[in-house]
């Protein structure tokens, strides 16, 4: 692909590592700890160096994990702040499901649907981040009941956002132009117009 | 931990498929009977588990102010004598009710329930419940999944220990060592029904002497133990030390290794293929022709621009 000096740039090369660093962790953390979750999964441990490697890994990459999501969560939150127009396009999410973005209200940075996400990312964080240092047996022993309410709120706080991070990614794949925001920071203006047009106008000037 | 193929095994954690369980445990299934009115609180027991074991804990210290030493169970240490001082309100009497404590091995086993390792714990067809300490990746799941708060994760290996029931040895037709170490009979050994048997004797004897409330601790909670306790106060088993009146595996244990898997598994399954479906009914969401043409042509126009002087 033959890069436009006009594309837009979406992120920066801090905001890229930054977004890849949690990407990663996040998908080491649910390769080993689905394995630990079913059974169906556990041979996924030997990715890991076998059972006892991936018990002794899994933490310490969540709390890089979290620390990275910290700091992305930090760069973008003003950005995620729900406004009315997003609360419209939620109301519309049927027909852009159903392939027609026509009735679609603009769009600043982020539409409705990527805000939702980012604010559920962060109840998940927290969740998945406070319940796994409760289960952290290495560095402390919780009484029991304290480990066993954790484990809960662990797995479902970790279904919740691999659910999420399914539709992040799907999102990203089916909105054609998406990855390379993520992959070397810019996008085309037609994208920008179609998808965000709110953003363009603010970006480029163009208010055509 | 023994070698799991002295012994058939009826149940396996993290196995999802029948364990081998052609050959069954038609002599019956064992237990393990404690009959606390008979015993003197000696620690032999203690010592025998030890010696046939090979483990050696530290020494404990007097300053606890109990007659339990070590005041816990370790890794190291994986029966304990617990004391209690009870005063019967009802004969004005002192009891020291003095309760041998360990794994019961349950019927429904908790720990099994919760480890995530295939085969490191099992269940063997005659009952015990066993930890292979080989497969055991030290995360303390079995810890949570145990109503009686037994197993206990080393500090130098990061495995969990607990009681065999020294299947080793029942592997090869004899008694565990505490059994046959204790000089009062106290601890006794058998087919489940067997012990059924003598339970109902002593507590008989018990009751005719004057403990109404003689009973038989084999909690159904857990499905029934292979440990099991003759107790003078069964009404109240919590005056021993804490023993649970009613066990049973928690409710969170239970959603979390039950239902939870088969739903999450399914529920992302779904987003997934789902996704994928969507894809392919749907199609991509591109950007649209007329916008491409209307962003080449001020690709066009700015580029002119630039090119004049």
């Amino acid at each position: 692909m033959i890069r436009n000096p006009r594309d837009l740039v979406r992120y920066n090369a801090s905001e890229r590592a930054n977004h890849w660093m949690v990407g990663i962790c996040f998908i080491l953390l649910v390769l080993s700890g689905l394995a630990f979750f079913h059974p169906a999964l556990y041979p996924l441990t030997m990715l890991f160096g076998g059972g006892p490697w991936t018990r002794i890994l899994h933490p310490y990459i969540g709390v890089v994990m979290v620390l990275c999501f910290v700091v992305m969560a930090l760069r973008f939150a003003k950005l995620n702040v729900m406004e009315p127009h997003d609360y419209e396009w939620l109301k519309n999410v049927n027909q852009m499901i159903d392939g027609d973005d026509h009735n679609m209200p603009e769009q600043g940075k982020y539409n409705g649907g990527q805000k939702l996400l980012f604010w559920g990312l962060v109840i998940g964080m927290i969740a998945i981040g406070a319940s796994g240092v409760v289960m952290w047996r290495a560095w402390w022993t919780p009484p029991v009941d304290a480990v066993r309410l954790a484990s809960v709120v662990h797995a479902v706080a970790a279904v919740w956002m691999i659910g999420l991070i399914i539709m992040h990614v799907y999102a990203a794949i089916w909105t054609r132009g998406t990855i390379r925001a993520m992959m070397y920071g810019t996008v085309t203006r037609a994208w920008a117009k179609q998808h965000h047009r709110g953003w363009y106008r603010k970006v480029t000037g163009d208010n055509d | 931990m023994s070698s799991t193929m002295s012994l058939d095994i009826k149940r396996r954690s993290a196995t999802t498929t029948p364990a081998p369980s052609a050959r069954g445990a038609h002599g019956g299934e064992v237990a393990k009977l404690i009959d606390v009115s008979k015993c003197i609180g000696c620690k032999a027991c203690q010592t025998a588990c030890m010696e046939w074991n090979d483990l050696r804990d530290d020494i404990g210290t007097l300053a606890a102010g109990v007659y339990d030493n070590p005041t816990d169970l370790t890794d190291q240490s994986w029966t304990v004598m617990r004391f209690a001082e009870y005063e019967n309100e009802a004969t004005g009497n002192l009891e020291w009710l003095i309760r041998k404590d360990g794994c019961m091995h349950c019927e429904d086993p908790g720990c099994l329930k919760a480890c995530p390792s295939p085969g490191a714990i099992v269940q063997y067809a005659n009952g015990i419940v066993d930890f292979q300490q080989d497969q055991c990746i030290g995360c303390g799941y079995c810890v949570t999944g145990c109503p009686f708060n037994v197993p206990r994760i080393s500090k130098k290996d990061n495995k969990a220990y607990k009681c065999t029931l020294c299947s080793d040895r029942v592997a090869v037709g004899r008694e565990p060592a505490c059994v046959k170490t204790c000089p009062t009979g106290a601890i006794m050994f058998g087919t489940k029904e067997a012990m059924h048997d003598q339970a109902e004797r002593r507590i008989g004897d018990l009751q005719s002497r004057g403990y109404a409330n003689a009973g038989l601790y084999d909690p159904q909670g857990v499905g029934g133990t292979h440990v099991m306790y003759v107790l003078h106060h069964a009404d109240k088993p919590s005056l021993y030390k804490g023993l649970p009146d009613d066990p049973r595996i928690s409710p969170m244990v239970g959603l979390w290794k039950g239902v939870a898997k088969p739903l999450a598994m399914a529920a992302l399954g779904a987003a997934a293929v789902g996704s994928l479906f969507h894809y392919i009914t749907k199609g991509p969401n591109e950007v649209s022709k007329e916008l491409e043409d209307e962003m080449e042509r001020k690709d066009q126009e700015a580029a002119e621009k630039e090119a004049q002087p």
